[in-house]
């Protein structure tokens, strides 16, 4: 299995490096489906962190901006550092452990794909091995979600709402943006675990998961980045 | 995307769509997509053209009572110029070279039967579409369209009490905006993974046509850059419907706090422009690619210095990433920033100069076939040097305190941005209609547009930098009640009558493309003997473009006048390899 991921990509790069076209198009094999895939996924990752790239500046400079109090006519700061709720804490194990359990779900999909061969093969071959570990990211990353709007709710009834400071409003920022992201993963992960009521072959399923995966891990990489600039950057 | 690629895979492999929904409207086709955007591209430069064409009557006759519009108030004046620059910045120079002429041709020109993830494809192309209803839907709601500018600059833009405009439809301005961003993110993944998974055997990237080195870096700066400017979007959306303050700062509206303190204008400037300079390329850049290969093809010459072409595209769309702030040399901009980011500027003009040059080179002592595409090349690399050389003039921060937010300015980017970039699209107009309708333009029809567009485009354009030079600030509204601008109006009454007369020779070119759909001349399969893959195929091209097989390539783009080959082109897919000379 793990032989399969590593051909994949070793022939990915150097078919990329090397700058010769791909031999036949039309019969798309599960390897090229894969080696597109994880392309794809990567390209579309790095807008993603061109979008928090852009934030994490604007972070920087708003923190760094006075104000002006119309009553004293001085410069003030009005950046109210925040005391970031525990519960973060949780919920960041949480991510941590879906990561996990995606990864597990990611192999279990690979086994299945290499078992019923490369070629893409009839629906009802799909082996339901792997789904346990698909359902249970996607409660994970739904409990994820849950936690988050905890520690909104927790926020607010400490009084920082979107408008109270800009160190709140960038908290509600950067946490909802990872989350609606993070939304995207599971979607993501549901049409994987649709598959054989689409009617996709086995392959289709390991190369969604496999992208889907890749994407996952990032946002988890992403979600302990978030946290670090909030908690060190107060 | 996951998603996307998921269903494409299953779609694609099956047969072309019969119904009529999923041929024309919900195509996963490539070549239908780029047709799509291509005329949504077309419908928006004519609002916009019509919407110069307001600002231009309004200069000149200031009290006039338009039928149907009545008189053009000075909020809406700046209300015409925001919209205006909008739509024509996002809606036609970057929708029609890139997703339209991209979409259609990048595909066959590396041998690919589609685009890699043929769903995600037509989700950007609706995403496009139903931003522009979006914008152009700001018209019709209470207040009107915005008035900030297209650069959008806050606090005007962010505060929903600030004009007439700035309300519901400054707030559609935005979403417009950020959906424009989404669809094209999800366009610029297209064609990177296409570019580098799909090319068939043989086509090394350096033996691919200009044209689609072009789309490509174009992709990466707008995956680089839309997302900063949807990012920003997202952030001024939160400044005006939920009391942040990421821009706004400490302000009063008669007198009145917004209840906003603290935020930076220059936040979203140094956003904005992060995403605006490298857009600039964005707009030019496929035009660029395609000036080489039209240059290319009817001087029956090699284009001068392929490699050379492809690095100083390169070398462009990297350093278009380092001179945003050429644009904020007037925001209080430290002098030693501003001078570094005024050396990056003035070096882009290197690769700049060696397109030029390349492109001169290439038509030196050619065989050449003045054809309407050919015209129409030849008018951008006029356009682009005219254009481009007022660019180093701005880039120094001593010469831009004047010249900012002048005329000047005006006249630079209309140029080398827009005219520039327009040219290119007529040029891939007349050049791949026969490929893409069956039938050839008319030629008659096409000299008679060429040259009202240039000559009419030199008369409006040329004249502003003149203005800018004498003090004429841009977007102001009225010229009666400023002794200083008197001078001026004659010169100003000239360009709306050059206008006059560009805008009607517009409607030559649009009776010309319908009119050949029907009635024109039908095309051979490579009427321009021209040697890239896609005048290799069926016209049109069939469903997966080379009709059940894929074309394996042995030779580079520009095999033009070969020694002791049988004709003065070889095909790409000519198995009798040509030797380098």
């Amino acid at each position: 299995m793990a032989s399969i991921t590593t051909t994949a990509s070793v022939e990915t790069a150097k078919a990329l490096l090397a700058g010769n076209g791909r031999p036949d198009q039309t019969a798309l094999d599960f390897a090229t489906r894969l080696r597109r895939a994880r392309l794809g996924i990567i390209v579309a990752l790095t807008a993603v962190v061109m979008i928090f790239v852009s934030y994490s500046s604007a972070y920087v400079v708003r923190q760094g901006l006075p104000t002006l109090d119309p009553r004293t006519g001085t410069l003030v700061r009005d950046w109210l550092p925040l005391q970031l709720p525990n519960f973060l804490l949780v919920n960041t194990l949480v991510l941590l452990i879906s990561t996990l359990t995606m990864e597990l779900a990611r192999r279990q999909a690979f086994r299945a794909a290499v078992a019923t061969g490369k070629e893409s093969s009839p629906a009802q071959s799909i082996d339901t091995d792997g789904m346990p570990w698909l359902a249970l990211t996607a409660i994970l990353g739904l409990s994820f979600l849950a936690g988050q709007w905890l520690v909104w709710r927790e926020l607010a009834a400490s009084g920082f709402y979107v408008s109270t400071s800009p160190s709140s409003s960038f908290f509600y920022l950067l946490t909802g943006m990872h989350g609606i992201h993070l939304f995207g993963g599971i979607i993501a992960l549901l049409a994987a675990g649709a598959a054989s009521i689409l009617r996709k072959s086995a392959a289709s399923r390991a190369v969604v998961l496999d992208a889907t995966a890749w994407y996952w891990h990032f946002m988890t990489v992403l979600w302990v980045y978030i946290l670090c600039l909030l908690e060190f950057a107060r | 995307m996951a998603t996307g690629e998921f269903a494409a895979h299953a779609v694609h492999a099956h047969a072309a769509p019969t119904s009529w929904i999923r041929k024309y409207v919900f195509s996963l086709d490539h070549k239908v997509i780029g047709i799509q955007y291509f005329f949504l591209a077309l419908t928006a430069v004519f609002v916009g053209m019509f919407l110069s064409l307001l600002m231009r009557i309004h200069l000149i006759w200031p009290a006039a009572a338009l039928p149907l519009l009545g008189e053009i108030k000075p909020e809406t004046y700046l209300t015409l110029l925001t919209m205006h620059g909008t739509i024509m910045v996002f809606f036609v120079l970057t929708t029609a070279p890139q997703g339209g002429f991209g979409n259609y041709f990048l595909p066959i020109q590396i041998g690919a039967p589609d685009m890699a993830f043929p769903v995600l494809n037509m989700l950007s192309f609706w995403v496009t579409a139903l931003a522009f209803f979006v914008m152009i839907a700001a018209f019709f709601v209470v207040g009107g369209a915005p008035l900030h500018g297209w650069t959008g600059y806050p606090p005007l833009s962010a505060l929903p009490s600030a004009g007439p405009g700035e309300g519901l439809g400054a707030d559609l301005w935005v979403i417009s905006i950020a959906l424009f961003c989404l669809g094209a993110l999800m366009s610029a993944l297209n064609f990177i993974t296409t570019t580098l998974d799909m090319r068939a055997r043989g086509m090394t990237l350096m033996r691919m046509p200009l044209t689609c080195w072009a789309w490509f870096i174009t992709a990466i700066l707008g995956l680089l850059a839309f997302g900063v400017l949807l990012s920003a979007g997202i952030l001024l959306l939160l400044d005006r419907n939920a009391g942040t303050s990421f821009f706004v700062p400490l302000v009063t509206i008669n007198g009145q706090l917004t209840g906003h303190k603290g935020g930076s204008p220059l936040l979203w400037q140094h956003l904005f422009w992060f995403f605006g300079h490298p857009e600039v390329y964005i707009a030019i850049l496929p035009a660029m690619g395609l000036c080489s290969q039209l240059l290319s093809v009817f001087s029956r010459k090699p284009i001068f210095g392929y490699k050379a072409m492809v690095y100083a595209m390169l070398s462009i769309g990297f350093l278009g990433f380092m001179v945003w702030g050429h644009h904020m040399f007037m925001s209080g901009m430290s002098p030693y920033t501003a001078f570094a980011f005024s050396v990056m500027t003035m070096a882009i003009g290197v690769p700049s100069a060696i397109k030029t040059f390349n492109w001169l080179g290439t038509i030196w002592r050619g065989h050449i076939r003045f054809t309407s595409p050919m015209l129409f090349a030849l008018g951008f690399v006029s356009l682009f040097i005219s254009g481009g050389i007022s660019g180093p003039f701005l880039a120094q921060p001593v010469l831009d305190i004047p010249l900012h937010d002048t005329y000047f300015v005006v006249g630079h980017f209309h140029l080398i941005m827009g005219v520039a970039s327009i040219f290119g699209i007529f040029g891939a107009t007349y050049y791949w209609f026969p490929k893409m309708f069956g039938r050839m333009m008319s030629e008659g029809m096409a000299r008679w547009h060429f040259f009202i567009t240039l000559i009419g485009t030199y008369a409006i354009f040329m004249p502003m930098h003149y203005l800018g030079m004498a003090g004429h600030l841009r977007r102001y509204s009225q010229l009666t009640e400023l002794n200083y601008l008197h001078g001026l109006v004659p010169l100003q009454t000239f360009m709306t009558y050059a206008a006059f007369i560009t805008i009607a020779g517009q409607f030559i070119f649009l009776f010309n493309l319908f009119w050949s759909m029907k009635f024109g001349k039908k095309a051979a399969d490579n009427p321009w003997e021209a040697t890239t893959l896609e005048w290799t195929t069926a016209t049109p091209p069939p469903h997966d473009n080379f009709g059940g097989h894929i074309p394996v390539v042995y030779n580079g783009p520009y095999e033009y006048s070969v020694p002791g080959a049988p004709r003065d082109f070889v095909m790409q897919t000519d198995p009798a390899t040509v030797k380098a000379h």
